[in-house]
């Protein structure tokens, strides 16, 4: 029987692992990306290729290693590079001398046939088509409870009185959410979670910061690329939205564009008009769309390299001038170090929270 | 006093600025170019644009620096699709914004849309556009794009007969001048990459006159006939490459391992390339298929050192030429 993995994006392989198990597939699970995970990415990966396909390669040579022998992955029509690392993978692979079955989801909307063709290769168990469904709608719900409790792990954070405590809470909600099965159970395990990661004692008089984070989706989901730098702003007093979550960023790209998305493009379209692939005007968008909102700072994040990314990047300082927003931009690649970006970060709130403390008037400056 | 409009010599200006300027003088408008690349300009782009930007990009900053004091609009279209299958690179696409929302104290920006997909008639639309901005007649705009389209049809030809774009714009505007043709020489390499690179003789460090006088022909994906790579397909792969000029870098690899028209090939990047980080390791899987012609891939940036490249050069020519002679002796 064959070995299926697949690219693992911060938490949602639990959902995944369910959904194909379902299907009467045998599951590799993808390991958290470590430094071995990168050593073997680089060392096989175009130089200049970007961060998330390093990790990537990384990820596939380690679970080949652990017996897998089929990879599902997402496709994508461009412009951004994303959209071929799918085939780079798998003429790399093959040049290394694995030969390894490649399962690429295109976007239904554009390729209805494609995604019918492979739902129907993951379908080893013949379930039937409403079972399928049910399958899918359950994995779905899972991953949305998921992201449920990191949103608010995000804001429960910077409010913690015991330092930790909500990390630990997090850990183990999501052990919760990966226990349910059926779908009440997964409602259940929900609400329990929320209500586990509401009850942590915080203190109410702290002056909370919020910053919001835009980028590219890979290095803003999988915490082990962006060196959790959710968990080390919650740490600094920050409370963090994220403008990327996978369920709503897969219901964008695979059904309907949602109308919250409208919004964003319509944001961006003074500074960018043009879809530049990736999530270069998503970006410029929510900037401006959180600035609005009343938020004190936003920070990008981008692999080295990302072409969409640079495009925005080279408009942001407008836009932070215009709508009087400061923004602080990392360019992540296998180099970045954890202490330099904590620093960075430190300081940028340090700013952050000065502003908002003049703009007060009244309070004294501390620490 | 007529109107000025800038041209940048930069990006596309090496693919189509006979086109755009025969449009141009056609309707009336006086075309500014910023001249070749220098020093100075590519440290005012290094200056200008971000850290991160590849170097062509940067040496577009550069150019838009040097004639935006000298002109009335500045000419940069966001050319999104010109064939129905490939787009630009995204930097491409975004060209216009990031001028427009980093740069200060530009003149007003001619930045029409170009993209084929959205119907046969997409790009008379879009010179129709500069035209009402610029205040021509409809149908002096279109009497002007049809012979701005002879004219890059003729200078196309050129390209395709083994000019390069500088000796073919120059043939262009003196119909009746004879250029020397380069002697046959006794190597002939393919050097592939992007235009804005190969023929920008300051970036790629005189490339192709340092291989000229090692005596060394050069044929680049722009002397190939378009049908000839319209049928190599795919290459083999699932998909296209996505970007117009990856897409034909990669398709006149393949023409050219095939065919074993050249004794080498080099591939000439940019650090920090987006599209090339595929292509290149795409045309190095060809490369390993067929060993009997080396490959090599020259990197530059805005730090590249004359004497690094010449030397790299000169090491990839004594091998190439001995291989060859080698082999003659075997046989």
């Amino acid at each position: 029987m064959p070995k299926i993995t697949f690219p693992r994006m911060g938490e949602s392989y639990r959902a995944f692992k369910m959904l194909l198990e379902d299907l009467g597939n045998e599951v590799v699970v993808p390991p958290r990306p470590s430094k071995r995970t990168l050593d073997l990415g680089i060392r096989y990966a175009p130089e200049f290729a970007c961060f998330p396909l390093k990790i990537l390669m990384g990820t596939y040579l380690e679970t080949i290693e652990m017996g897998a022998d089929t990879i599902v992955t997402t496709g994508g029509v461009g412009p951004c590079r994303a959209g071929e690392y799918a085939m780079l993978h798998h003429k790399i692979l093959k040049d290394l001398g694995h030969d390894i079955k490649m399962i690429v989801f295109e976007p239904p909307r554009l390729h209805p046939v494609n995604f019918i063709k492979n739902l129907w290769a993951l379908n080893k168990s013949g379930v039937s088509i409403r079972g399928v469904v049910a399958h899918i709608r359950r994995a779905w719900r899972k991953l949305q409870a998921m992201d449920k409790a990191e949103q608010l792990s995000h804001v429960m954070r910077p409010r913690e009185i015991n330092r930790g405590d909500t990390t630990r809470v997090y850990r183990k909600v999501l052990g919760w959410i990966d226990q349910a099965y059926s779908f009440e159970q997964i409602i259940e395990a929900e609400s329990a979670a929320m209500e586990a990661l509401g009850s942590i004692s915080q203190d109410s008089k702290r002056i909370i910061l919020k910053v919001g984070i835009v980028g590219e989706i890979y290095v803003l989901l999988e915490p082990a690329s962006n060196l959790e730098v959710e968990e080390t702003l919650g740490n600094l007093g920050v409370e963090v939205e994220r403008s990327m979550f996978l369920t709503g960023w897969a219901k964008d790209n695979t059904w309907s564009e949602t109308t919250e998305r409208l919004t964003v493009k319509e944001a961006a379209s003074p500074y960018l008009p043009e879809l530049v692939g990736g999530h270069g005007r998503d970006s410029i968008g929510n900037t401006i769309l959180y600035a609005k909102r009343g938020f004190d700072g936003i920070i990008q994040l981008a692999p080295f390299t990302c072409i969409p990314e640079i495009v925005a990047r080279t408009i942001l300082p407008r836009v932070s001038k215009d709508h009087d927003i400061a923004v602080l931009t990392f360019f992540l690649d296998e180099q970045t170090g954890k202490a330099g970006m904590t620093t960075r970060l430190e300081a940028f709130v340090d700013l952050l929270r000065r502003k908002k403390l003049f703009g007060r008037g009244a309070e004294p400056l501390t620490g | 006093m007529t109107v000025k409009v800038g041209i940048p010599n930069a990006l596309l200006y090496y693919l189509y600025y006979p086109l755009w300027q025969a449009f141009f003088n056609e309707i009336g408008v006086q075309v500014v170019t910023s001249g070749k690349t220098t020093k100075d300009i590519l440290n005012k782009g290094v200056r200008e644009a971000l850290a991160d930007a590849c170097v062509p990009v940067k040496l577009f900053f550069g150019h838009i620096m040097e004639i935006k004091d000298h002109v009335d609009y500045l000419y940069i279209p966001r050319v999104v699709c010109v064939n129905r299958k490939t787009v630009y690179c995204p930097k491409f696409l975004g060209l216009p914004d990031m001028i427009r929302h980093s740069v200060t104290g530009i003149p007003p920006i001619i930045d029409v849309r170009m993209d084929t997909r959205q119907g046969h008639f997409a790009l008379l639309k879009a010179y129709l556009e500069i035209g009402k901005l610029l205040g021509a007649s409809k149908i002096s705009v279109f009497q002007a794009y049809q012979k701005a389209n002879r004219v890059l049809g003729r200078y196309n030809n050129l390209l395709r007969n083994g000019w390069n774009p500088h000796e073919a714009m120059s043939l262009l505007s003196k119909p009746g001048a004879v250029l020397e043709k380069p002697p046959n020489l006794g190597l002939k390499f393919a050097v592939l990459g992007y235009p804005y690179n190969i023929y920008d003789s300051f970036i790629s460090v005189n490339l192709l006159e340092k291989l000229r006088r090692l005596g060394v022909g050069v044929l680049t994906a722009e002397n190939i006939s378009p049908i000839s790579l319209v049928l190599q397909k795919n290459c083999g792969l699932p998909k296209r490459l996505f970007w117009t000029f990856s897409d034909l870098a990669l398709k006149a690899a393949h023409f050219l391992f095939k065919r074993g028209m050249v004794d080498g090939v080099l591939h000439l990047t940019a650090f920090g390339c987006g599209p090339d980080s595929l292509l290149n390791k795409f045309i190095e899987f060809e490369a390993k298929k067929h060993r009997n012609i080396p490959f090599m891939t020259l990197m530059i940036d805005e730090q590249t050192g004359e004497a690094g490249i010449s030397t790299r050069l000169e090491a990839f020519v004594d091998m190439v030429k001995r291989r060859k002679e080698a082999l003659a002796c075997q046989k």
